[in-house]
């Protein structure tokens, strides 16, 4: 089967550069997954959506993603409900010295026009009330912060890509990737040969072994990261609590149940997303900690899933110098689906060699050979 | 009976119109079915709808039950060893 563009992974980054290039006015994009709808790291996400970040490629992704998000039902035509709100994330500060780094933070995302603050503990305490006083020192506010339904925004991103012209096919498996003096040449999967000039990698956790069936080396690792959700209460907590000194973050979705998920400081690279016991013991004491009330409902339910990690905690977007015609939007170490709107967009206008919406140069895989790590993200649970 | 007034999910409140109306659009599975709507995400943790919608997806595509795959279950509705508490092992 001959294809203009084949993007491996039907995620929220799959899919969101499909739309993008159909949108362009592109035809022949086929989008292969080996599994089901949302079966990796986008289905697997916490549903937070958030710009207080300490660099400035990440809070300028997170911004304007968000601006493509507060419009999203409408521009994507999609009949559902998104389940989009922003109630704001407050992330808590628990020390003078994290205070003093988040005061930092703060200036350099209002530069860049996010509306953060800083608060001291009564006004936190305002915003969400069960907070233990005795458990942080103060906490940055971003009200235009917020949630959105991870399922829902892939299937919007699916429903309009499709309707351009898009094709999709699940539960198929690339196998190898030909290619003849640096140009692609052919894609195999378990089902269906592709003739393609064309591949974008979208493939989250599996990029690395997609980078590798092209002969490229892209320097990013699985890590399985948990999650737990409670039963649906009432509304109790507006924004997303987050602290990344005590590895939590903690949000009650539209739907009434708490998701809550933290980073295992031993995870060691892996494709393993299974649930383990030590998460909850860990999970349970955090929360006793912060927010006593909320560690009152019962947990029905944990799943693991792939961070796919880069050096730097930044993601890699655009192509390679290796290969022609080969494209990656991997290594989001978290944060794949709150940043997709423009990882779709950027990647579309390099693919069409359009003059890129921002300096495509910081997100390149090249920044990664002979320079020293320089702006490593350090917001990160 | 009206397909709008038989409930498939009763912790989500799913009916089997819901279910049909996904299935139409190309959906096939129940994995897919969980996320778009939620069934098997509540208290019970699939399982009630678990058999009946395996038993509507083999009717739906007139396939043998025992070709249809369930939901993935997860802890904690999934029986976990003592000692793998003990240890805070992988389940």
């Amino acid at each position: 089967m001959k294809v203009n563009y084949l993007i491996i992974g039907a995620g929220i980054s799959g899919v969101s550069i499909a739309y993008n290039l159909a949108k362009k006015g592109k035809k022949g994009i086929h989008v292969v997954d080996k599994g089901y709808f949302t079966n990796g790291a986008t289905g697997r996400c916490g549903a937070g959506i958030r710009q207080q970040w300490a660099t400035e490629m990440n809070c300028i992704l997170a911004k304007k993603s968000i601006e493509f998000f507060e419009h999203a039902k409408e521009i994507l035509s999609y009949p559902g409900d998104l389940e989009f709100k922003q109630e704001g994330y407050l992330i808590l500060a628990t020390s003078k010295e994290e205070h003093d780094q988040f005061t930092k933070n703060v200036a350099l995302q209002n530069r860049l026009g996010i509306p953060s603050k800083q608060l001291n503990k009564e006004e936190a305490l305002k915003i969400v009330p069960h907070l233990n006083p005795d458990a942080f020192y103060s906490a940055t506010f971003c009200q235009t912060d917020g949630h959105l339904n991870p399922f829902k925004m892939t299937e919007a991103y699916y429903l309009a890509a499709k309707s351009l012209g898009v094709t999709f096919s699940f539960y198929e498996e690339v196998t190898s990737i030909d290619t003849l003096d640096h140009k692609i040449q052919a894609v195999y999967t378990n089902k269906e040969t592709y003739q393609t000039n064309v591949v974008i990698n979208a493939a989250g956790g599996y990029s690395h072994e997609i980078g590798k069936m092209a002969g490229i080396d892209i320097p990013v690792y699985s890590e399985n990261h948990e999650i737990l959700a409670t039963e649906p209460v009432e509304k109790m907590q507006g924004p997303m609590v987050m602290s990344f000194s005590k590895n939590i973050y903690c949000q009650q979705v539209p739907h009434g149940a708490f998701l809550m998920g933290r980073s295992n400081p031993d995870a060691k690279p892996s494709h393993q997303i299974e649930s383990t016991w030590s998460f909850l013991d860990h999970m349970s004491k955090t929360l006793i900690d912060i927010m006593p009330k909320v560690a009152e409902l019962r947990v029905v339910r944990q799943w693991g899933g792939s961070y796919n990690m880069s050096p730097d905690r930044q993601p890699i977007i655009g192509g390679t110098d290796e290969l022609e015609g080969f494209y990656m939007a991997c290594g989001f170490s978290g944060h794949g689906f709150m940043l997709a709107p423009m990882t779709g967009l950027l990647l579309a206008e390099v693919i069409l060699e359009e003059k890129p919406s921002m300096d495509m140069r910081p997100l390149h895989i090249n920044r990664f050979i002979d320079q020293p790590m320089i702006h490593q993200e350090k917001s990160v649970v | 009976m009206r397909k709008e007034d038989i409930i498939m999910c009763r912790c989500e409140d799913v009916s089997l119109d819901q279910i049909h109306k996904l299935l139409e659009e190309g959906y096939t599975t129940y994995e897919d079915l969980k996320r778009l709507l939620r069934v098997g995400m509540g208290p019970c943790q699939a399982n009630t709808c678990g058999h009946l919608i395996q038993r509507e997806l083999a009717t739906y595509f007139k396939k043998p039950i025992e070709e249809v795959p369930v939901h993935k279950v997860r802890p904690l509705v999934i029986g976990v060893p003592l000692k793998k508490i003990a240890k805070g092992e992988e389940k």
